[in-house]
């Protein structure tokens, strides 16, 4: 699968679950800063990314992911897509 | 000092006749009901498959999907009646008005039901990872409240009665005490309820509560007609906003009619059976009437909880002779659930603002489906048929499980 692809799917998921258009989520876009997230956002979002990649992001590793070219990076490294 | 005195200056429902007022009010006085097979689900498997389901409803039309999505759907209906009755009293801009002096105060019988079901079975298939952070909050029963307080930036009294079937009249019955007593010059009340899901219809099935008249469900809510068998579940919104007298009048406010009473009591009798003396009904009527100060024969009209069960609708006529006496022949009573179903914690909203429209219409809604009247009740429940007449003052009663009981007056203004 390409990158290209997941930065895609990700982007789309984030602009669904944070309620912002998707032109306006950057790969630099802070989720909390930049996209109006609270905290309970944050968590969701994180299970919305488990559930369309097929993977279980630890908490402790969830907590680092706080844009969306960190929740692109985490995908990358920890599933086969 | 004198009491202060609380009318109305807003309405919303979202409900099986309709999801906003002028829609709700025109079916219920032409008759028809809002009754179908169960759709939500696949009911195939349950003794009762009707429900008074909202239809064509687009939460989108009041809040952002994002917004939507943290809400189960009693909030969503909760929320956009409550919209509606706010921009019909016009309180939504705050810059004449004190955010600290408006208060929230909507209830539900059951809450979230349809969210509590599927994330469950989320859980269970899947592990504790899969129940969202937004559970608890899009579920438990204040947050119609709470969310409203955060969208218009109401300040004052901020709560939720839950009294099952009876839980809006006690929101609105409580919201004018707190107006009486100062607490808010502004109270949006109420109540909302959705649980057309396997567990509730499953539940109150299992207590033998609700019809099964499956083939028929336009028939099937038929209030103190010999063939009833229970009442049919249904789901929505009523709410209300209520505002001292005086307010209301500096601000040139529309004032639909004056709540003049409000009467609680409890059966002490049974979980889910009422008294079937009426005793516990009847001593309710008779303190809203103590609390209107006014006399028994001064009610014209009496929106009945009249919900379609074999006992209740006896109990209810019994309980109407025990608190009006040789009056109770006089008054024109109807119940308007024989149309919408039981909404039950949002029952009494919409209960509320048909008697209030009766008032300000003057005309009393039918009961429909009163083919054979039931010969123990022997009552005018204006069968079938609306009627012009002339109404100064009107009472609307709920009872519910655990045997607690409301009432409220309301006068003509």
């Amino acid at each position: 699968m390409e990158n290209t692809d997941i930065e895609q799917r990700i982007k789309k998921i984030v602009a669904e679950q944070l309620g912002v258009n998707e032109a306006d989520v950057k790969n630099e876009s802070s989720f909390v800063n930049d996209l109006g997230a609270d905290s309970l956002d944050t968590v969701e979002l994180v299970m919305a990314l488990e559930e369309e990649f097929e993977c279980e992001i630890p908490d402790e590793q969830a907590e680092k992911i706080n844009t969306v070219q960190e929740a692109i990076d985490y995908v990358n490294q920890h599933t086969s897509h | 000092m004198s009491k202060r005195r609380v009318v109305v200056t807003g309405l919303g429902i979202v409900s099986p006749v309709g999801n906003n007022v002028s829609d709700a009010w025109q079916n219920i006085v032409s008759g028809k009901s809002g009754i179908t097979r169960i759709t939500r689900f696949d009911a195939s498997a349950f003794s009762s498959q009707i429900a008074g389901e909202v239809k064509n409803f687009e939460i989108t039309d009041y809040l952002s999907a994002k917004e939507a999505r943290r809400m189960d759907i009693f909030i969503h209906y909760g929320m956009a009646a409550a919209i509606q009755a706010i921009k019909d009293a016009a309180i939504e801009d705050l810059t004449k008005l004190d955010p600290e002096r408006i208060g929230v105060n909507i209830g539900s019988g059951i809450g979230g039901l349809p969210m509590i079901e599927n994330t469950d079975i989320a859980y269970h298939a899947s592990g504790p990872r899969k129940i969202s952070p937004f559970f608890i909050p899009s579920t438990i029963i204040n947050m119609i409240s709470g969310n409203l307080s955060i969208m218009f930036g109401y300040k004052g009294p901020n709560l939720a009665i839950v009294t099952a079937c009876t839980t809006s009249t006690h929101t609105i019955g409580s919201s004018a005490r707190m107006i009486e007593y100062g607490d808010a010059d502004i109270m949006v009340c109420g109540g909302a309820e959705s649980c057309v899901t396997p567990l509730a219809i499953g539940g109150f099935s299992a207590a033998r509560a609700l019809s099964v008249r499956n083939d028929d469900p336009a028939s099937a809510s038929r209030p103190w007609d010999k063939g009833r068998d229970g009442f049919v579940l249904s789901e929505g919104a009523g709410i209300i906003v209520l505002e001292e007298f005086e307010h209301a009048k500096r601000r040139d406010a529309k004032i639909y009619a004056e709540l003049i009473g409000f009467g609680m009591s409890a059966d002490a009798n049974h979980m889910t059976a009422p008294c079937e003396d009426g005793e516990g009904a009847a001593r309710c009527m008779t303190n809203a009437l103590r609390v209107a100060e006014i006399n028994s024969d001064e009610v014209d009209h009496v929106n009945a909880h009249g919900t379609s069960t074999p006992l209740g609708d006896i109990a209810e006529t019994i309980a109407i002779k025990r608190c009006f006496g040789d009056h109770a022949k006089k008054l024109a009573i109807n119940s308007t659930k024989s149309m919408t179903g039981h909404l039950l914690g949002a029952a009494g909203g919409i209960e509320a603002i048909f008697s209030i429209l009766a008032l300000y219409h003057q005309i009393v809604p039918p009961t429909i489906n009163l083919f054979d009247p039931d010969p123990e009740c022997d009552l005018d429940y204006v069968p079938n048929t609306a009627r012009d007449l002339k109404i100064n003052v009107a009472i609307s009663n709920s009872f519910g499980f655990g045997g607690t009981n409301g009432t409220l007056a309301f006068r003509k203004i």
